[in-house]
C-alpha cells in the first residue's frame, strides 16, 4: 500500500493537461517504476499522482509524413525493441532499451518515463542524444518540440513546463539521423541483468557509399556527466576520417576531453574514464562493422 | 480521507470486481481482496520478481503496478496455471521433476515468466532463456535446474529432442 | 526396496508448484496490527528524546513504544542451544529497542498500526534527538586504544580473542632454507539475501504468547523470545511455517522478541512485523568480514613446516553468533593443511556495522578463501602446480582430529580433486592457459575445504522425534529439524520409509511445520546438521515404533515378534517371506479392537556425540577481458563428500545453490557504507550484486560417496559445504589467466581496475602525473 495522498486518472492527453494545471503539485506517473519506487522510500510520500498509464493514444511506434520515427511516450521498453519499425530504422535504440533492468521492468517502463526522469544511467538517454532525437511535449497551448539534449536540465531535471501542463507526448527520430545510420550501444554494468549502468555509451555511423570514410558520427554517454552527454571531441575525430585503428584509438582518448565523470560509490572517475575510453573502442568499432566497413 | 476505486478485470479466468484502496499495488489486490497468496513480496520495488503475474499475457512486477491500472486487464496468476481438479501444467510438473524448487518463494513468479516464454511457440538458446528469465532472482537453486525445467517443457512443446 | 539414494521428488513440491504452500505472512489474520520500525540514523549515538506527539496524532496509529519503554533486559540473539553452563552463554547485548545506538539500522523506536501507510508515517512522523558517539566500522582500527567503545563490558571492543599453539613456531622459522609465503586476505560483508525477507506475528492467547515467525529454529527462539520478555520459557509457542530461505540469518532471533512484546503492549492483539528488503540487509544479520594475516614457510621440498594465522573478525553491533565464526574459521587451518608448527590467533571485534551472525559456511568461505589463495601463491613461489602442492600436503588419510574426535576415515580430498581435475581436463588447461597475452585470456583455479557436521562437541547435539503409525498404513514422523528450502522433509521421509520398512517414501507423512507446544524439542536447521542429527532420531525411533507393531502383530499372529519384519509396508514371516498382513490392516485392528485398542506411536531423543568431517573443491575456469576489467566464470564445477547421498537430485540442486552463492561472493557481493557517517549505501537488490540468471555459467555439482561410519545412514554434511570453495577458485583461476595474485573479495571490476593497474596490465597513459586533466 502506497503513501499517497491521491490519484488522478487521465484519459486522453487533454485530461491529463488539465488534471496537471488543476494539481501543479501532483507526479505524473507513467509505468510508475521510478515514481512507485521513490513513493516508497519516502522521497514522494504523501504526494498525488497523475496517472497517465492508461492513455493508449500515447503507445506504439509510426513513421510520420516526414518519415521521422515516432515513438510515443509511453510505449513500453520491450515494446520498442520488439517493434518491427524500429527494429527497421533504429535497431540500436530497441537494443539499448533491451538492456533495461529486467523483462518485467521492460514491460511497464517507459521511454518517456526514462527521458522525463532526468537521470544520466537511463539506457535509453545515451542513443537518443546519439540520435539526435526531438522530444515532443504537448501543454495548453499545443506541441512543443525540443532537440533532447536541451530537454535535459540538470540532474533530475528536464524542460517541461508544469504550468503549462505539459506533459511529455513523443519522441522522435529524425530521418536523418537514422538514414543509412548504424549504431552500437554498450552498457556497462557489474552484473549481466537487473542492473543500473555505470557509464553507457552509444556510437551512431553513416559510411560514405564506398564504406572509405565515416560521413557521420555521433556518440553520447550515460553517466559520465551529470545528465547524459555528446562528445564533439571524439566526433571529430571521427567525421571525415577513413575507419583506421589508429583513428578508433584517437577517437577513444578523444573522450576524455568532454566527459566528466565523477568519483562515487559507484565507481571512481579512474575507473570510469577508462571504462569510457575503451568502450567508445569497442562501440565504434562495432557500429562500423555494422555499417559493412572494414577496420584498416 | 481514502479514495476508493471499484476495479473489474478478468482474473485467472473469471470476471471480477472489487472496490479497491487507490493506494494498493496490484500485489496488495491479488494477496488482501482475492487471497492469491501465490503472489509473493521480496522487495516490493521490482527487483526480485516474486511478484511477478502475467497482465494480458505480459509479466509484469505487481508490486510497482497500482492495482486501479488492472482495470479491464487480463490476469494471471499461479493459481490460474493449476487445472480445475489440481492437475498441474507441463511447466509446474517440469518444476517438480527437475528439482528446480527448493524453499518455493521465488517458484510463482518463474513458473508464470516461463509460462509466458513458452506460450510464445519460440524457441530459444539457453542464452535468449536465461536472458528471459533474468527477472527473477533465487538464492537457492542458483537457477541451473530452473533453467533445465524451462528448456526441458519448451523442447516438449516444441516436440524437439533435447540435447542434452 | 530402500528409498535412501533415490532421485525422489520433493514432498513438498506439487504445493510450491501451485503456489499454495503458506509462509508466515500467508497466514496472517486480517485485522493484525502493523508494527513498523524506526531505525537510527546514526552509526553511533545516545538517544536522548523519542518525540511520539506527531506520529501517535495519525489516524490509524495504535501506539508508539521507544527504546524508553522497553523492558530492562538485555537478551542473546544467536540460535545457539542453551548451555546450563553460564560460562558458555551467548552474550546478552541488547533490548527490544535500544537507546544506545550502535549501527546505521538499530532498532529506536515502534509504531503499531491499524494500517500500513498509517504506520510507515507513524515512523516518518517520529523527532529522535541523538548524542552522536565517534564511530567505527574497521576492526582492526575499533581495536586501538582510544576508539570508539561500543559495550562497556568489553575493553577494546574486543568481544573475544582465541589462540592456538603446536609445534615451536618461532624455532622452526630458524630453520635455514625455508620460503616464507606472507599474505593479508580480506572478505567483505555480505549477506543472506534470502528471498523471503523475515517476518513474525504474535499473539496472545490464554495468557500465553504465540509467535508464527520466518525462522530455522523455532524452539531457540521460544527461549530467546521468553528470556527477552522475562517470562516463563513454557509462555511462549513459536509456530515455524514454511520459509522463503534462511541460510543463517534466519538462525537468530530477529524480530520476533520485539513483535511478541508489542503484542502484550496492544492488549494481546495479533501484531505483525515484515521485513523490508532494505531492512533485512542492514537490521538482520550479516556475514562476518574477515581481515587475515598469513604467513607460511615452506621447505625447498615444497612442504609446509610452519605456520601462523592471525585473523580479525568484523562482528559489528552485537555479539550475535560472536566469536563462533572466528574459531571455527582460525581451527580449519590446521586441519585443512596440518604442519608441525603453527601459532593462530584470532579476534572478534566489536564495530559500528550491522551484526554479523550465521551465514551459510560459518567462517570457512572466508578462511578457504585465505587459506586458497596463500596455498596458490606458495605453489606460485616455489614454481609447482597448485593442485600439485595441495595433494602433497593437504590432511591425509588416517588424519584425526582430537577435539572434534574427526577422522579423515578415506583419501578423500585426494579422490574429489582428481574427479573434478578429470572432468574440467585441469592438466589440458594448465598447459593451454601456460603463455598467454593479449587482452582476452583464461585460467583455471582449484580450492579445497573441509567441513564439520553439526556442533559437536562445542554445543549439544540433539535431535527428537515422533512417528505415528496412520490408520491406512503410513507414517506420520516430526521433528524440530527444519525444512528451511533444502529439502530436510524429503530426506525424512527417504530415511524413515526404510527405517521402518515402508514401500515408498510417499507413504511417510513428515509434519513440516514446527510448533513447539507440540513438536517434539529439536533444534532446527543449522550446522549442516539434519540430516545427519535427525538420521539417529530417525532410526532409534523407527526401531521403538517397529517394537511396537510387531508386538502387537504377534498378539494377532501369535508369531513371536522377534520371527516377523515390516518389509514393504507388510509385516512378513522372516523364515519364508510370507506377508501376514500389511500395515494398514494392522493399524486398524489395533485401533479399533474392543479388546486391545492401541493407537501406535513412538518417540525417542537421541543425543548425538559424534562429528563428522564433509570434504570437497571446487575448480573454476575464467575468462578475463582485461581492459574491461570483468572476469567471468565459464565452467565451474565442485566435488563434494557428503558421505552417502540420501537424494541425489536435492542433493545436486542444494550444490548449485552454493555454487551460486560462492560465485557471488568471489565476483559482486559486498555490502557497503559510508565511511563519513556508516550509512549502509546499497541495502537493496539492485545495488547488491546478488547473481542473476545471466551471471553464471552451468553449474555441476557431483559426488564421491565415501560412506560416514558414525552415521546410521553413512551421510554427512552438505547444506553449508557448496559454499565455501567457489570464491578462492575463482580468484586462484584469475591469478592463472593473468599472473595477478588477488587478496580481496570480491573481485569486481573496481578490483581488477586497481590491481590490473597495479600490475601493468592496464596503462592508463593520462592517469599519469600532470595529464589528468587532458
Amino acid at each position: 500500500m502506497y503513501d499517497m495522498k491521491a490519484l488522478y486518472e487521465a484519459e486522453n492527453v487533454q485530461d491529463a493537461i488539465r488534471l496537471r494545471l488543476e494539481h501543479p503539485e501532483a507526479q505524473i506517473i507513467a509505468g510508475g517504476s521510478d515514481v512507485l519506487v521513490q513513493m516508497r522510500e519516502g522521497k514522494r510520500a504523501g504526494k498525488e499522482l497523475i496517472s497517465i498509464y492508461r492513455i493508449d493514444e500515447m503507445r506504439g511506434v509510426t513513421l510520420d509524413e516526414d518519415e521521422n520515427v515516432r515513438i510515443g511516450s509511453l510505449t513500453s521498453f520491450s515494446h520498442i525493441t520488439r517493434d518491427p519499425i524500429i527494429q527497421k530504422y533504429v535497431n540500436v535504440l530497441g537494443e539499448a532499451v533491451d538492456q533495461v533492468g529486467s523483462p518485467q521492468i521492460r514491460n511497464i517502463g517507459t521511454i518517456g518515463g526514462n527521458t522525463c526522469n532526468g537521470v544520466t544511467s537511463a539506457d535509453s538517454a545515451s542513443t537518443l542524444h546519439a540520435l539526435e532525437a526531438i522530444v515532443e511535449l504537448t501543454g495548453k497551448n499545443g506541441v512543443r518540440r525540443i532537440p533532447i539534449r536541451d530537454f535535459y536540465i540538470k540532474a533530475g531535471q528536464v524542460d517541461i513546463r508544469a504550468e503549462e501542463g505539459e506533459i511529455q507526448t513523443a519522441i522522435l527520430i529524425p530521418k536523418e539521423s537514422y538514414e543509412n545510420c548504424f549504431g552500437k550501444y554498450i552498457k556497462y554494468g557489474m552484473r549481466n541483468a537487473m542492473e543500473i549502468a555505470s557509464l553507457g555509451c552509444s556510437v551512431n555511423v553513416r559510411l560514405s557509399p564506398d564504406k572509405k570514410y565515416i560521413r557521420r558520427c555521433r556518440i553520447a554517454y550515460g553517466v559520465a556527466g551529470p545528465v547524459p552527454m555528446r562528445v564533439p571531441s571524439a566526433e571529430a575525430v571521427a567525421n571525415g576520417s577513413r575507419p583506421t585503428q589508429a583513428m578508433i584509438d584517437e577517437f577513444a582518448l578523444a573522450v576524455l576531453l568532454d566527459i566528466r565523470p565523477r568519483d562515487s560509490w559507484r565507481a571512481s572517475k579512474a575507473f570510469r574514464q577508462h571504462i569510457a575510453v575503451e568502450m567508445a573502442r569497442r562501440a565504434l568499432t562495432e557500429a562500423i562493422l555494422r555499417a559493412g566497413g572494414v577496420i584498416e | 480521507m481514502s479514495q476508493y476505486k471499484v476495479v473489474h478485470c478478468n482474473i485467472n479466468g473469471q470476471d471480477v470486481e472489487k472496490i479497491v484502496d487507490v493506494r494498493a499495488s496490484l500485489t496488495d489486490m491479488l494477496r488482501n481482496e482475492y487471497h492469491l497468496t501465490s503472489v509473493k513480496k521480496g522487495c516490493e520495488v521490482g527487483e526480485c520478481g516474486a511478484c511477478t503475474v502475467l497482465i494480458d499475457g505480459e509479466a509484469y512486477n505487481s508490486c510497482i503496478y497500482l492495482a486501479v491500472w488492472a482495470e479491464g486487464k487480463h490476469i494471471r496468476t499461479l493459481e490460474g496455471l493449476t487445472g480445475p481438479n489440481g492437475e498441474l501444467s507441463d511447466i509446474q510438473q517440469a518444476f517438480i521433476d527437475e528439482t528446480a524448487i527448493q524453499c518455493g518463494f521465488c517458484t510463482p513468479g518463474f513458473i508464470l515468466s516461463a509460462s509466458e516464454l513458452l506460450d510464445s511457440g519460440k524457441f530459444y538458446t539457453d542464452d535468449e532463456l536465461r536472458k528471459l528469465l533474468s527477472g527473477h532472482l533465487c538464492r537457492c537453486t542458483g537457477y541451473e535446474n530452473i533453467l533445465r525445467a524451462v528448456k526441458k517443457t519448451m523442447y516438449r512443446r516444441l516436440g524437439k529432442e533435447i540435447d542434452s | 526396496m530402500s528409498e535412501v539414494g533415490k532421485r525422489q521428488a520433493r514432498v513438498d513440491g506439487y504445493d510450491k508448484a501451485t503456489g499454495r504452500t503458506k509462509y508466515y505472512e500467508d497466514r496472517i489474520p486480517a485485522g493484525t496490527l502493523y508494527a513498523r520500525i524506526r531505525h537510527a540514523e546514526k552509526a553511533h549515538a545516545i538517544v536522548t528524546a523519542v518525540h511520539t506527539g506527531k506520529a501517535s496524532a495519525i489516524p490509524g496509529v495504535v501506539r508508539v513504544l521507544t527504546c524508553f519503554d522497553v523492558p530492562d533486559i538485555p537478551f542473546p540473539t544467536a540460535g545457539h542451544p542453551w548451555s546450563m553452563d553460564p560460562g558458555h552463554q551467548d552474550v546478552a547485548d541488547r533490548k527490544l529497542l535500544n537507546t544506545h545506538v550502535r549501527y546505521w539500522g538499530d532498532d529506536v523506536a515502534v509504531v503499531i498500526a491499524e494500517n500500513e501507510v498509517a504506520a510507515i508515517q507513524g515512523v516518518r512522523a517520529l523527532e529522535i534527538e541523538y548524542e552522536e558517539l565517534p564511530f567505527v566500522l574497521d576492526q582492526q582500527e575499533a581495536m586501538q586504544d582510544g576508539a570508539p567503545l561500543l559495550h562497556e563490558a568489553f575493553p577494546n571492543n574486543i568481544l573475544k580473542h582465541t589462540s592456538s599453539r603446536s609445534g615451536d613456531y618461532a624455532a622452526a622459522i630458524r630453520e635455514p632454507g625455508l620460503i616464507k609465503v606472507e599474505g593479508w586476505y580480506e572478505t567483505p560483508t555480505v549477506q543472506h539475501a534470502h528471498i523471503e525477507n523475515h517476518g513474525c506475528f504474535a499473539w496472545m492467547e490464554n495468557g500465553r504468547i504465540i509467535v508464527v515467525s520466518s525462522t530455522q529454529i523455532p524452539h531457540i527462539i521460544r527461549r530467546v523470545v521468553a528470556q527477552a520478555l522475562g517470562r516463563p520459557w513454557a509462555d511462549v509457542e513459536i509456530i515455524k511455517p514454511y520459509i522463503g530461505g534462511g541460510f543463517g540469518n534466519k538462525q537468530d532471533a530477529l524480530y520476533e522478541p520485539l513483535c511478541a512484546w508489542c503484542s502484550t503492549q496492544v492488549g494481546g492483539r495479533p501484531v505483525r512485523i515484515d521485513c523490508s528488503r532494505e531492512e533485512t540487509f542492514v537490521s538482520n544479520r550479516v556475514r562476518h568480514a574477515i581481515r587475515f594475516h598469513i604467513t607460511t614457510w615452506l621447505r625447498p621440498n615444497a612442504t609446509i613446516t610452519a605456520r601462523k594465522i592471525e585473523l580479525w573478525s568484523n562482528q559489528g553491533a552485537y555479539a550475535s553468533h560472536g566469536h563462533s565464526i572466528a574459531a571455527k574459521a582460525m581451527g580449519s587451518f590446521g586441519q585443512h593443511y596440518p604442519c608441525p608448527n603453527m601459532e593462530c590467533d584470532s579476534w572478534t571485534v566489536f564495530t559500528n556495522r550491522p551484526a554479523a551472525g550465521a551465514m551459510r559456511g560459518y567462517g570457512m568461505p572466508q578462511a578457504s578463501f585465505a587459506d586458497e589463495s596463500n596455498i596458490d601463491d606458495c605453489a606460485r613461489t616455489i614454481g609447482m602446480d597448485p593442485m600439485e602442492f595441495r595433494r602433497l600436503n593437504i590432511m591425509p588419510q588416517g588424519f584425526h582430529d582430537n577435539f572434534s574426535g574427526n577422522t579423515n576415515y578415506y583419501d578423500t580430498f585426494r579422490e574429489c580433486m582428481a574427479k573434478g581435475a578429470a572432468l574440467i581436463d585441469y592438466e589440458g588447461k594448465r598447459k593451454a592457459y601456460a603463455d598467454q597475452t593479449g587482452n582476452l585470456r583464461r585460467g583455471i583455479g582449484v580450492a579445497t575445504f573441509w567441513y564439520n557436521t553439526g556442533v559437536y562437541p562445542i554445543s549439544l547435539e540433539t535431535s527428537s522425534n515422533r512417528m505415528l503409525l496412520n490408520l491406512d498404513g503410513t507414517v506420520t514422523m516430526q521433528c524440530g529439524e527444519t525444512e528451511i528450502g533444502q529439502g530436510a522433509d524429503t530426506a525424512y521421509a527417504q530415511m524413515t520409509a526404510d527405517a521402518v520398512g515402508l514401500r515408498s517414501y510417499r507413504d511417510v507423512r513428515v509434519v513440516s511445520c514446527q510448533d513447539t507446544d507440540i513438536t517434539p524439542t529439536g533444534l532446527g536447521a543449522y550446522a549442516s546438521r539434519q540430516t545427519y542429527m535427525a538420521g539417529f532420531s530417525i532410526r532409534q525411533t523407527a526401531e521403538l515404533l517397529k517394537e511396537k507393531i510387531l508386538n502387537y502383530a504377534a498378539e494377532l499372529t501369535r508369531l513371536a515378534p522377534d520371527s516377523m519384519e515390516i518389509r514393504d509396508g507388510a509385516i512378513v514371516r522372516r523364515e519364508d517371506g510370507e506377508v501376514m498382513m500389511d500395515l494398514k490392516e494392522l493399524a486398524m485392528t489395533a485401533q479399533y479392537n474392543p479388546v486391545h485398542a492401541e493407537h501406535i506411536t513412538a518417540e525417542s531423543t537421541y543425543t548425538i556425540r559424534s562429528n563428522a568431517y564433509s570434504f570437497g573443491c571446487t575448480f573454476a575456469e575464467v575468462e578475463v577481458d582485461i581492459a574491461m576489467c570483468k572476469a567471468q566464470v565459464i565452467r565451474i564445477i565442485n566435488v563434494h563428500d557428503c558421505g552417502k547421498v540420501i537424494n541425489p537430485a536435492l542433493a545436486e540442486a542444494q550444490v548449485h545453490g552454493g555454487m551460486s552463492m560462492a560465485i557471488g561472493y568471489g565476483l559482486s557481493e559486498q555490502l557497503l557504507f559510508d565511511q563519513k557517517t556508516g550509512r549502509p549505501l546499497n541495502n537493496n537488490l539492485l545495488d547488491y550484486k546478488l547473481s542473476t540468471f545471466m551471471d553464471h555459467p552451468r553449474l555441476e555439482g557431483c559426488f564421491i560417496e565415501n560412506p560416514e561410519p558414525t552415521s546410521p545412514f553413512g551421510t554427512k554434511a552438505l547444506g553449508e559445504p557448496p559454499a565455501c570453495s567457489g570464491a578462492p577458485a575463482i580468484r586462484n583461476a584469475i591469478l592463472n589467466a593473468t599472473g595477478v595474485a588477488i587478496d580481496r573479495l570480491p573481485l569486481n571490476p573496481h578490483v581488477l581496475y586497481a590491481e590490473f593497474c597495479k600490475a601493468g596490465l592496464i596503462h592508463d597513459v593520462w592517469q599519469e602525473e600532470g595529464k589528468q586533466d587532458v
